[in-house]
């Protein structure tokens, strides 16, 4: 059920272990590998409504796993254009493919040029190994 | 941190078997094995293997421990009539508060042993030592014994795979009951008991022949037995209700608020324990509040410490919850207002700002499906 330790070099990340796919002014946001880990079996999530107004490092919504609650946190802002109602339905997707199927929210970014403030993949791996 | 923490005997396996491991009670325990869904839903549907040995025994024995343990214990002992059976009961604090919940064996008419919460054996030792008269010995027996738990609707199939030839039929065994068997080649006190719902037993024996009992119990996998951990052990009980010492109950809960009246003896000739005449007039009076279950009839996952309401009125506060496995909705212990007690109550729940109804409901929330003919 649980994926494989992975942090694809095509995303950029949030050093809160959020994930960022960049599709010209907009993104699909996700939690890392890591972050599902850390939680454990997902089994609520509590989305933002679309067109919520989301800011970059506070948070947008609720992922709990049987024994814990937490936040997710923007990677950047914007306005949220889809939510994925797969993982309302499914929560466990986010442990089964964080970076496919378990996608949490499309979001229309206020500025793409802020993606240039997160991390790329092996400066995401250099921040876990000093964890 | 971790260094400071206490291991079981059976740390190594839980490590070598890629358990999850978290801090509790002061013990490095785990949480789960493959996910706490999957252990749960196999203690419902066939058996799980607990490593319950964080859990204290005292040892209470000499000829006046039986008029000693009821000054302290809540439940009638004299009911306990034959060497071998098995009590649930409460250690009251003079508030009629609840210092521990524990079971308490009787193994011989002058020698009863209390199996109690792990974080609490200090404190409860202490709290029985502080009057014991003379005659009366208090030991701990904690280091010198290893406990699994073993429940679910296979729990005796596993055990009849391994259970002593010269030993009286392990079908023999009744709720609340211990006797004295060799499982797996591994001399054990079994009881009838657990903390699941499920039919099932408690193992006690020598800490340093855990594992062989572990392992033996768990090469019974032709019954479905895996390795189950404390997260599912607490979802377990939560859809049961049993109550969890620390969360839903402690020495600052009165135990006729807490729905433990049941096993406090307010009425028997010649029975005085400690808070015993508060429990009383609690009982005379009514409780103030009461403790509850209740089910969500929204989304959302009942966590302790939220607060519940009744319409707009704040009524109360939520001491356990989760996401039921068994039955897929947000479950979930609380103390609301005597007024709101009632099953079939409209609740509100407020998580972190969004209102979600829930209702009181029914103790159990989950009726296991197979109950063992006692």
């Amino acid at each position: 059920m649980a994926a494989e330790e992975s942090y694809p070099d095509d995303l950029r990340y949030h050093r809160e272990h959020d994930w960022v796919r960049l599709d010209g002014g907009e993104a699909t946001f996700g939690i890392t590998w890591y972050a599902q880990d850390a939680l454990g079996e997902v089994v609520y999530f509590e989305p933002p409504a679309v067109g919520d107004r989301i800011t970059a490092d506070s948070p947008y919504g609720e992922l709990e796993s049987v024994k814990a609650v937490s936040d997710v946190i923007a990677p950047l802002s914007g306005e949220v254009t889809a939510v994925n109602d797969a993982v309302v339905e499914t929560p466990d997707l986010v442990n089964s493919d964080p970076y496919g199927e378990g996608w949490l929210a499309r979001v229309r970014l206020d500025d793409a040029e802020d993606a240039k403030s997160l991390l790329d993949a092996a400066s995401y791996r250099t921040l876990l190994e000093e964890q | 941190m971790t260094s400071t923490l206490r291991r079981t005997p059976l740390h190594a396996r839980h490590v070598e078997l890629g358990a999850r491991m978290v801090e509790f009670g002061g013990w490095d325990m785990p949480v789960f094995y493959t996910g706490i869904n999957e252990e749960h839903r196999a203690v419902r549907a066939r058996a799980g293997l607990f490593d319950v040995s964080h859990m204290g025994q005292l040892e209470v024995s000499g000829e006046g421990a039986e008029a000693y343990l009821q000054t302290q214990l809540s439940n009638d002992l004299g009911r306990l009539t034959e060497d071998g059976q098995a009590q649930y009961t409460l250690l009251t604090n003079d508030r009629g508060g609840i210092v521990d919940d524990l079971i308490v064996y009787r193994m011989s008419p002058l020698r009863f042993l209390l199996v109690v919460n792990a974080a609490n054996t200090d404190a409860d030792r202490r709290h029985l030592a502080r009057d014991v008269p003379p005659g009366v010995e208090l030991v701990d027996r904690s280091p010198e014994w290893g406990m699994l738990a073993l429940q679910g609707p296979a729990a005796f199939e596993v055990l009849a795979g391994v259970w002593g030839r010269g030993d009286p039929p392990v079908d023999d065994l009744k709720p609340f009951h211990v006797v004295e068997a060799t499982v797996g080649g591994v001399r054990c006190q079994v009881a009838r008991t657990g903390y699941t719902g499920e039919v099932g037993v408690e193992l006690l024996c020598a800490a340093e022949e855990t594992e062989r009992l572990f392992d033996a119990l768990l090469l019974q996998r032709q019954h479905g037995v895996v390795p189950c951990g404390l997260g599912a052990r607490d979802t377990l009980r939560l859809e049961v209700c049993y109550p969890l010492h620390g969360a839903d109950i402690g020495p600052r809960t009165n135990a006729v608020e807490a729905g433990l009246g049941w096993v406090c003896a307010l009425d028997v000739e010649g029975k005085e324990f400690r808070g015993a005449d508060v429990l009383r007039r609690t009982r005379q009076a009514g409780p103030k509040r009461r403790l509850v279950a209740f089910r969500m009839l929204e989304r959302g996952i009942p966590r302790a410490g939220l607060t519940l309401y009744h319409g707009d009125r704040e009524v109360g506060t939520v001491t356990s919850g989760t996401l039921s496995p068994s039955l897929d909705e947000g479950i979930g212990l609380g103390y609301v207002a005597a007024a709101s007690a009632a099953v079939g109550t409209a609740l509100v729940l407020d998580v972190r700002g969004r209102r979600r109804d829930a209702e009181v409901a029914a103790k159990p929330l989950y009726q296991p499906q197979a109950k063992k003919e006692s």
